[in-house]
């Protein structure tokens, strides 16, 4: 269950979208979820749908990793359809059941809904599949760099995001290691009521957690051995460059966010 | 008829993934009951995947194990079944102490088998008994204790299932000299009290040589070779090329054999050594 979760997770690979530098990355996503939130009708929503698609097989990445990464929040995406499903009104009732109607408005925007969180979520999922966390923090960091002026600590920021990062799959790793110590005496995470289960996970909880802090621990320690003092004058290893292709994928990016813009206006 | 068997036992991590790595491959092995069983290899090879499946933590790729002649990944409740009858003692237990007390911690196996109290409580002391638990350490904290301490509660944690099958994956690994003759002392007495099978994992050549009757070697996801310790042994260069290790007492022999001196084969425990060494002397032999 837990081997689901594939978030911060890394896909080797030499792709033209691998290669790109992270700031480039990072700034098209945030174009791209921008288009999906200005997206209005199934022409938008076809558009985004076809640069996902181009874009995914560019990178080389199986289909397959996307739909694995969406299963853990399945429980979201019915959420939603259903909550909009039933309380849209509007247009001709499709269904109707005691207090439950169907509209078709409701069924159009459960639709759209449920495809733009679709979108979003392996959209984002392009991203932290072709980008090393390392870079990622590197390119926020750089990113984010005019507002360091202003005093905000964003070196501590990236640098507890990298963290973070690097360790949630090793705490997966270890959350699982534990499970199955204990199911290995007899614990039952699988069977039995939602209650049951829910309690079952909570032995889980105690030496997970005890373990965390053990690792945050001698991570400090280790951190201050080595002359950790934030970032003041730090200079880096590697130096992120805009390249010719970079740059030529933000004007690609800004093109594609007008071009949804345009949609939008005319209510496609 | 074998209490475990397995049938082509394959297992892939991460099928179909970026990072698809092939753990066991096409394992075929019989373990008859009461048998005293030693899984050597280097790291990698394959070890804690394969005793992950004899109790059914692990579904096999391909392949099947058989409980007395049954598929333990028949269904749901075989499987859950099958661990309590198959105890698995993991690598680095002690990580995974969780209750507030450690008398507490090993009731949680029979707690899960839905065993009446007082049979959980005896089962609590007999297992702190076979694994030297004393009990004045029952309403400790398990987060309190020594690493040593700490792995022993772990084992009896298993034990108090009281299995027919006892797994253990490295229980020796990282402990002084004394821990490790203790831990590997408590195995033997559970076995010879219980008739109990054992199979134990082990990066240490002198403690599967010291205690198991038969040992199986696995290299990269494969068996390459399986017999008696003295056979395993006595294939020096074999094991040396797969990266392992033969024990100081047979290297000794060995060395001593190219001296010229005629130390009789199947010696790889100090004491087997040193009785043949002494025979030769009575015979006025030439050391
Ligand atoms: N959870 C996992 N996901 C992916 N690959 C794994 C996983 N666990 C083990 N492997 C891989 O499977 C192979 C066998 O690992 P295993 O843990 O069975 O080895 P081992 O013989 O127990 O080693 P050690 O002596 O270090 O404990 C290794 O190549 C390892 O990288
Ligand atoms: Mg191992």
């Amino acid at each position: 269950m837990l081997k689901d979760v594939t978030l911060g997770q890394y896909f080797p690979g030499t792709s033209f979208i691998h290669r790109l530098d992270p700031r480039t990355k990072l700034i098209a996503t945030f174009v791209y979820i921008a288009a999906l939130f200005v997206a209005k009708w199934y022409v938008s929503y076809a558009v985004v749908l076809a640069l996902l698609i181009v874009c995914i097989t560019v990178s080389g990445i199986k289909p397959s990793a996307f739909f694995r990464g969406l299963k853990p929040i399945l429980f979201i995406i019915i959420f939603t359809a259903v909550i909009n499903l039933f309380a849209t009104k509007g247009g001709t009732v499709l269904w109707n059941w005691w207090k439950l109607t169907i509209t078709s408005a409701g069924a159009q925007l459960a639709f759209l809904m449920v495809a733009r969180i679709m979108l979003l979520i392996t959209g984002t999922f392009l991203l932290t599949y072709t980008t090393t966390p390392m870079a990622l923090t590197d390119g926020l960091e750089l990113l984010l760099e005019p507002i360091k002026k202003l005093g905000a600590p964003v070196h501590e920021f990236s640098m507890m995001m990298s963290i973070a990062l690097r360790f949630i799959p090793t705490l997966i790793e270890e959350a699982d290691k534990i499970a199955s110590a204990q199911k290995a005496r007899g614990a039952d995470f699988e069977t039995g009521s939602l209650t049951e289960r829910a309690k079952a996970l909570l032995p889980l909880l105690v030496p997970l957690f005890v373990s965390a802090f053990r690792r945050a621990d001698e991570l400090a320690v280790a951190m201050e051995a080595r002359c950790y003092h934030g970032g003041e004058g730090r200079t880096r290893m590697k130096k992120l460059t805009m390249c010719p292709a970079d740059w030529a994928t933000l004007i690609g990016s800004g093109v594609f966010l007008a071009g949804i813009i345009v949609l939008a206006r005319y209510g496609l | 008829m074998p209490v475990i068997k397995t049938e082509s036992l394959s297992h892939v991590y991460g099928a179909g993934g970026p990072f698809e790595s092939v753990a066991l491959d096409n394992v075929n092995i019989e373990i008859p009951q009461g048998a005293f069983v030693g899984i050597i290899g280097h790291t990698g090879s394959g070890k804690s995947t394969f005793v992950q499946h004899l109790n059914g933590l692990l579904a096999p790729t391909s392949g099947r194990v058989l409980l007395d002649g049954e598929d333990i990944n028949a269904d749901k409740k075989r499987r859950h079944d099958t661990r309590f009858k198959v105890g698995l003692v993991f690598q680095y237990p002690e990580y995974q102490l969780f209750e507030e007390t450690v008398a507490r911690d090993i009731a949680f196996g029979p707690r899960n088998m839905k065993l009446s109290k007082d049979e959980v409580s005896a089962r609590v002391r007999e297992a702190a008994f076979f694994c030297g638990v004393s009990e004045d350490l029952f309403e400790r904290s398990p987060l309190e204790l020594s690493g040593g301490q700490k792995r022993r509660v772990a084992i009896a944690g298993v034990i108090a299932m009281r299995p027919d099958i006892l797994v253990l994956d490295e229980p020796t690994a990282g402990l002084d000299p004394a821990g490790c003759a203790g831990i590997l002392k408590n195995i033997s007495d559970y076995r010879a009290a219980t008739g109990a099978t054992v199979v134990l994992v082990s990066h240490s050549m002198e403690d599967v040589a010291r205690i198991a009757e038969r040992l199986i070697v696995f290299d990269e996801g494969r068996v390459v070779m399986d017999g008696s310790p003295a056979e395993v042994f006595s294939h020096t260069a074999q094991l040396r090329a797969i990266g392992l290790d033969i024990p100081a007492a047979a290297d000794v022999a060995e060395k001593l054999r190219a001296l010229g001196v005629p130390v009789p084969d199947g010696c790889y425990t100090v004491e087997q050594l040193r009785d043949a060494v002494l025979a030769l002397r009575k015979e006025g032999g030439t050391c």
